[in-house]
């Protein structure tokens, strides 16, 4: 169950240490942006001896690496894949070659090192002609987990302002959501970056969720809550769920073709809809 | 390795280590300071003086100032630093 995944700055000693105490499903722990070119190397053996030495048994580690048109990747790849991370996220990917590319050369490191643990991909997609192949780009490789968009990035390249509101990444956001189902795959929006507006965050992870986002990266732990919270199911939405369930039984039971439930007639899409809300819920431990 | 240049890694932040490495033709000189000194000087020093024996290293002055690192912190700082004045570029 992956529903928050937490940016760290990846040469921060101090905010590596706890990072997996944050409450988020996933850290990232960021070799790219949050890093000078100067610290390029510093971080990423920082972040080899954290991934040897803590444990991260909490949560899920996600490595963002630099982007493959710069001269760093490969050394990021080369210092991180033996330590076997969960996924690698490569930045702004445009097209399917570039998750390609990037297989290859972490198959080839497995290969080295005889490594039989597959690192899956996340790749993060910031760019215009990356969203306009995001389905491309989400089939690409059988190591792609999900997709995630990056706003920021994102809008600097459509030549436009980023607004709390985001309508300006809306068009972008309904079409990672349908390349990624699409692809079976899941998929996240981008960060919310207000770390003081509560309210507006949680308006924007109930959007995203409307939408169809598996879940939400976050820049501030005093985020990683919220985000939780919003892309979990209810209280109610698990009881609905084992109701429907039931009564789906009891229909096969008595033979009977359609049945409904609460006056509502309960068809496939409802039934999977109760599936995944129980999936979820027992991925949870039953926390609600 | 031989130690060329003069070199830098860490922060003086807290949680991290500033490391500073100089050429030395004779043998290992290490000089600690740390907030923790007296609870954990000796097992830094031991986690330093291993990093220099498998980068094997054999002559050096290494100088820490240690904000309560922790071994990794330690371990990448010193390394980072050795790199770095062996000259390799980024």
């Amino acid at each position: 169950m992956r529903r928050s995944m937490l940016f760290m700055p990846g040469n921060n000693a101090g905010m590596l240490l706890n990072a997996d105490a944050l409450g988020a499903d996933s850290i990232i722990l960021d070799l790219e942006d949050a890093v000078s070119p100067e610290e390029k190397d510093s971080a990423r053996i920082l972040v080899r001896n954290a991934l040897k030495y803590l444990n991260y048994n909490n949560c899920e580690v996600i490595i963002r690496i630099n982007s493959i048109d710069t001269k760093y990747w490969k050394k990021d790849l080369d210092e991180i894949i033996p330590l076997k991370p969960n996924l690698i996220m490569p930045p702004k990917v445009s097209c399917a070659h570039d998750v390609q590319v990037i297989a290859d050369y972490i198959l080839s490191i497995e290969n080295e090192h005889k490594i039989e643990n597959e690192t899956a991909i996340i790749p993060l997609i910031e760019t215009s002609l990356g969203v306009e192949n995001a389905f491309e780009i989400a089939k690409s490789n059988k190591r792609v987990k999900a997709i995630f968009l990056g706003g920021e990035d994102l809008t600097a390249d459509l030549r436009c302002k980023r607004t709390k509101k985001g309508d300006e990444i809306m068009y972008s956001r309904g079409r990672m959501v349908i390349a990624a189902r699409a692809a079976n795959i899941d998929v996240y929006d981008t960060p919310f970056t207000d770390v003081e507006d509560e309210e507006g965050l949680k308006l924007d992870c109930e959007f995203a969720k409307g939408l169809g986002f598996t879940g939400k990266a976050v820049i501030s732990p005093r985020h990683v809550m919220c985000v939780n919270e919003v892309f979990s199911p209810s209280k109610r939405d698990i009881e609905y769920a084992y109701e429907v369930m039931e009564i789906i039984k009891v229909a096969k039971e008595q033979g009977k073709g359609a049945i409904s439930l609460h006056g509502k007639m309960i068809d496939a899409p409802i039934v999977e809809r109760a599936r995944q809300t129980i999936e979820m819920a027992e991925a949870m431990g039953g926390v609600i | 390795m031989k130690i060329k240049n003069i070199a830098v890694a860490g922060t003086l932040e807290s949680n991290d280590i500033y490391v500073q490495v100089e050429p030395n033709e004779n043998g290992i000189n290490l000089e600690l300071e740390s907030i923790v000194y007296s609870q954990f000087g000796e097992e830094i020093e031991r986690t330093v003086r291993e990093v220099l024996h498998d980068f094997d290293v054999k002559n050096i002055t290494i100088r820490l100032k240690d904000r309560g690192a922790v071994e990794c912190a330690i371990r990448a700082r010193v390394e980072t630093a050795l790199k770095r004045a062996k000259g390799v570029d980024e």
